[in-house]
């Protein structure tokens, strides 16, 4: 299986060693053409609008677009869920819109309120996954064939399936926890 | 407050090493740039900053008026946290550790405890493990970074030598940092103690690096970065992303060139993007010889 890693801007090299530690073929992504021939797509960690915009200088954002509707299995960890995202709280970032979430931009605050916390994600087992959430957006809203995988306590949603797609609010790539990205693989190859 | 039972419900703990370190990974690959005014930080933003440093005066401005550089107004700092969403950080002088936990108060999301303010204490730096928010530090060689790094900084840069528009510091301590690694790499267990003695550099973090290759947090370029080429050049040296002070608001198109700065640190390794984007940028900021600067006015050498 050979997966793409967004490289514009942020986290790409730590989802790239999470996914050779799962002996998946994983190649960075900064131009259209490298996102021929792949199995899957992550958009990682970084800043949204930085993401938002290589991506938009560079044609990858109208290339992702058709690619997600056309069933590409596609994993976006915080500014990646931002990005995948139809709604948004603010007008910094304009989405690509395939996933019918409604997300809170830096929903905690700003960095001192950045934390980490269990969370229970029932779809990975009952052993609970480490969540890093690093000024962390939730998804305020799923509608359509859009479904929350797992919430805090308070009820905010922080990571949402659709179809192929999967989005977490949190940093799986940051951690030693390999579940998530697992469980996108086995999406991805149709297993689950 | 709604935010502090949210927080104890969810058994939700704050300013851990993770997170603070976790931010800096996510500012990799990308260009952290100086503003001193909403404006700037609205410019920078829209040119794909990925985060953005307020300030009252760029590096060149500090450097041009001499005296006594400190901690900015926090008025600007809010007005330009108010602007934009990306994060802000803020500079503090070396050692000041209330201006520190002032700009903590203020909520920035990064503290710059930086040689370009001037230094308030000598001898020593904040201990930085007691905030909550994250620091990060210059450094000149691969033992400066660790000693920042023990005292809790959760990010290093290069000193560079701010405001001047000249990458050959940058350069410099960039490759005594990566150089310094690839020894420590090569050097046998049983000589790591005396090399921790030599580098004044603290020995669970020498063997750390021994052990993984490469610092345990991560490492921007600063200091000097005018150009695409130049942000591109720290970059292919082993950078995780870049600085630019005075490098983008000094110069005659702001936009323009952040933009271009910014792409050619993604695409560092794409010689024929980084010719394009580097076409028609205007006047970079004017430049400094270091050998012209007397050495009481290097700003790398505050700190050790």
């Amino acid at each position: 299986m050979r997966i793409g890693v967004l490289a514009s801007q942020g986290a790409f090299a730590e989802h790239i060693a999470i996914l050779r530690q799962l002996e998946v073929e994983a190649l960075p992504v900064r131009l259209a053409r490298e996102l021929a021939g792949l199995d899957g797509l992550i958009i990682p960690g970084g800043e949204s609008t930085s993401i938002g915009r290589l991506m938009l200088t560079y044609q990858l954002t109208a290339e992702v677009k058709k690619l997600a509707r056309g069933g590409l299995p596609i994993l976006g960890t915080c500014a990646g869920m931002v990005l995948l995202a139809s709604r948004i709280s603010d007008l910094d970032v304009e989405p690509l819109g395939v996933m019918d979430i409604t997300i809170s931009r830096n929903a905690f605050g700003r960095q001192r309120e950045s934390f980490e916390t269990e969370l229970s994600i029932p779809v990975l087992g009952e052993k609970p996954f480490p969540g890093v959430f690093i000024r962390a957006p939730i998804i305020k809203e799923a509608n359509g064939r859009a479904e929350i995988l797992a919430r805090l306590a308070d009820g905010s949603g922080v990571a949402a399936r659709q179809d192929k797609l999967l989005a977490a609010a949190f940093h799986p790539e940051l951690t030693s926890d390999l579940r998530f990205h697992q469980y996108f693989l086995d999406i991805a190859a149709g297993r689950k | 407050m709604k935010s502090r039972d949210l927080k104890k419900d969810n058994n939700m703990e704050t300013g851990t090493w993770k997170v603070k370190t976790g931010l800096a990974q996510m500012l990799k690959g990308g260009v952290i740039m100086d503003v001193v005014t909403p404006e700037h930080a609205k410019i920078a933003q829209e040119a794909g900053a990925c985060a953005v440093m307020a300030l009252e005066r760029v590096p060149a401005d500090i450097r041009a008026a001499g005296g006594v550089a400190r901690m900015a107004d926090p008025t600007v700092i809010e007005a330009i946290m108010k602007t934009v969403s990306i994060p802000v950080m803020a500079k503090c002088r070396i050692g000041h550790f209330v201006e520190a936990q002032a700009l903590e108060a203020l909520g920035v999301d990064y503290i710059d405890e930086s040689e370009v303010l001037t230094p308030a204490d000598e001898a020593h730096h904040v201990w930085k493990h007691d905030f909550k928010v994250p620091f990060v530090c210059g450094c000149r060689d691969l033992g400066e970074a660790l000693r920042r790094i023990g005292e809790g900084a959760a990010m290093i840069r290069t000193k560079g030598e701010a405001g001047t528009g000249n990458i050959v510091e940058a350069v410099r301590h960039m490759r005594a940092v990566i150089g310094g690694i690839r020894r420590l790499v090569d050097t046998p267990q049983d000589e790591l103690m005396a090399v921790a003695k030599e580098m004044g550099a603290p020995f669970e973090l020498v063997a750390e690096v021994h052990k993984i290759g490469k610092l345990p947090v991560v490492n921007f370029a600063a200091g000097g970065v005018a150009t695409p080429a130049d942000a591109a050049l720290m970059m292919q040296l082993g950078a995780d992303g870049v600085f630019v002070g005075s490098g983008i608001f000094k110069a005659s198109n702001p936009e323009v060139r952040g933009k271009a700065i910014v792409e050619a640190t993604t695409h560092y390794q794409d010689p024929k993007i980084i010719a394009e984007v580097s076409k028609n940028l205007g006047e970079a900021m004017p430049g400094l010889d270091i050998k012209q600067i007397p050495d009481e006015e290097l700003l790398a050498s505050r700190g050790w």
